[in-house]
């Protein structure tokens, strides 16, 4: 049931109990105790939404910046990647392979703001060697969900 | 002009759904559940792979017998799903839609007055394609109490010493039954014993909601007198590429391949190049489909229990198959009557076989929003009759 039970909720977050155990032909107490258990095992890290910011009024700017980072010792990049992911504005941060250490998402509502993150907490940081920065111009696809509309049933209505 | 057109095509009557399809396109804002099709698009790496074969200029006609590499893969899937050995030369055809495969497999083994049983409910084209082979259709109904399984009993009623085949429609549409491996070795032993074919139409074999679909053709002496057909509409999303195919002995292919040739060439190029990738690498993209029908399947029998519609629970195919007889109106009333008071269109069960009268075929091929809609119109209906 765990997998099938965390695709449908990775896709549904507000589905309700019920609907839950008929889908998966469960019993409303097992799906309960089945995602206690996941939150406990903190498999399941949040419920949130997919928003797509761009239809707001809001005005948010997202960019991808590259970091090029000197491990420490004992602590490899778990140590700078705590100081980076701290700061509340950063939403994400991965250690990457390849060309550069860590892939660091940033949301902010300006270039300027995003700019002078980059320059005055990020690049100042003592092991950080380089960093790039990119942004993001229009959102395709987030999250497995394609953001724009989805095309309508062109099938014939009835078939054998 | 004065002459006269084929009287044995005149006699074939049109399709019940027809008549019903006539009904709904007058109508707007109908909710449908009454489409035999995957509401999944082809998966992408599929269309990819036409595209690629499109681009590359690949537009010729392939062998009769469709390209080599297919039929390998071919080969390959029903090795690894059934066990069973076919030989890519000569054991395999690919044809347009497992439908194609239907009626020159029928032309291939019927001579004039022989009987093919054809067990009902069952997908339309059985019956006139029997006829149009000049074959004589010997139709058993399936019974409910059976939960619409073929039963060896149902088979001895039914054999005569003209049967020449029979045709084994599952998973089943329109009901949504399945044979388990215990339930085609009950009959195998007849078949064997009667010395007669069998075309098993397994075109739904990787929609089936409890353990993995068994093929006929798997058991002890019956590869040898079956005509296994299958194909990428349902599995794969992908009716519109019309490609589907049979295995079985090579004297028979050898046959069937001789109608194929004259009467279609080869089935489509792009398709089969695309049906390659499709064979190759989408096992997971099957699944994730597999997995969305099973939750729609239970949603919807969970909704049919709670407005009191009595419905068997089928394991198969993407159809459920309630049974309305305790309102009191045939299949065609009834769903006439939700189509006009509540917009929602599904297909009476007698458009499959008279054994279908006093049933409802409704697809699960839907979005889950989309299954609620209907289901909320079906439950006021339902109530306003009780």
């Amino acid at each position: 049931m765990r997998d099938e039970l965390l695709s449908i909720i990775e896709k549904n977050s507000r589905i309700g109990l019920n609907e839950l155990a008929v889908l998966l032909g469960e019993t409303e107490q097992r799906v309960l105790q089945e995602l206690e258990k996941l939150e406990k095992e903190e498999i399941i890290c949040g419920y949130h939404t997919l928003i797509n910011w761009e239809k707001t009024s809001i005005e948010k700017v997202t960019a991808l910046i590259e970091v090029r980072v000197t491990p420490q010792r004992g602590q490899g990049f778990d140590k700078i990647a705590e100081r980076i992911y701290n700061y509340p504005e950063v939403h994400a941060v991965y250690l990457i392979s390849g060309g550069y250490d860590l892939l660091v998402i940033l949301e902010e509502k300006s270039l300027r703001e995003i700019s002078n993150f980059v320059s005055d907490k990020l690049s100042t940081l003592d092991s950080v060697l380089s960093t790039a920065t990119h942004f993001i111009l229009k959102k395709y696809k987030d999250q497995g969900t394609v953001l724009s509309k989805q095309h309508e049933d062109e099938r014939e209505i009835i078939t054998p | 002009m004065t002459k006269e057109l084929s009287q044995k095509v005149i006699d074939i009557k049109p399709s019940g759904i027809r008549k019903f399809f006539d009904l709904v396109s007058e109508m707007r804002d109908v909710i449908s559940l009454g489409v035999g099709e995957p509401d999944f698009d082809t998966p992408w790496h599929i269309r990819d792979e036409g595209i690629y074969a499109l681009e590359k200029g690949k537009t010729f006609y392939t062998s009769n017998s469709g390209l080599k590499e297919l039929r390998q893969e071919i080969v390959n899937y029903i090795k690894r799903t059934q066990n069973i050995e076919y030989n890519p030369q000569n054991e395999v055809i690919v044809t347009v839609g497992g439908s194609e495969a239907i009626d020159i497999g029928l032309r291939a083994l019927c001579n004039d007055g022989d009987e093919v049983i054809i067990p009902q409910p069952s997908y339309v084209s059985y019956e006139p394609c029997t006829i149009l082979a000049n074959a004589k259709p010997h139709i058993i109904n399936l019974k409910p109490e059976n939960d619409f399984r073929l039963t060896p009993k149902d088979i001895i009623n039914a054999i005569t010493d003209k049967t020449k085949l029979l045709i084994l429609p599952y998973p089943n549409n329109p009901t949504g039954a399945i044979m388990s491996k215990k339930d085609l070795e009950a009959i195998a032993q007849i078949i064997i014993e009667k010395d007669i074919y069998v075309m098993s139409d397994e075109i739904y074999s990787e929609l089936t909601y409890s353990g993995k679909h068994v093929s006929i053709a798997s058991i002890d002496g019956m590869k040898e007198r079956t005509i296994l057909i299958n194909g990428f509409s349902k599995s794969y999303a992908m009716t519109g590429w019309r490609l589907g195919y049979a295995l079985a002995p090579k004297e028979i292919i050898k046959q069937m391949t001789k109608i194929h040739q004259f009467a279609i060439m080869c089935a489509p190029t792009t398709s089969q190049y695309a049906a390659v990738e499709a064979l190759k690498n989408c096992d997971s993209e099957i699944e994730k489909m597999r997995t969305a029908y099973n939750q729609r399947r239970r949603y919807l029998l969970n909704a049919f229990k709670e407005m009191g519609l009595e419905c068997f629970e089928p394991y198969g195919a993407f159809y459920v198959f309630p049974c309305i007889k305790k309102f009191g109106m045939t299949s065609e009333e009834f769903a006439q009557k939700l189509l006009e008071e509540e917009k929602v269109a599904a297909i009476p069960g007698n458009a499959f076989g008279e054994s279908g009268e006093g049933y409802l075929r409704i697809s699960y091929a839907y979005s889950l929003e989309n299954l609620k809609k209907a289901m909320e119109r079906l439950k006021r209906f339902v109530s306003k009759l009780a």
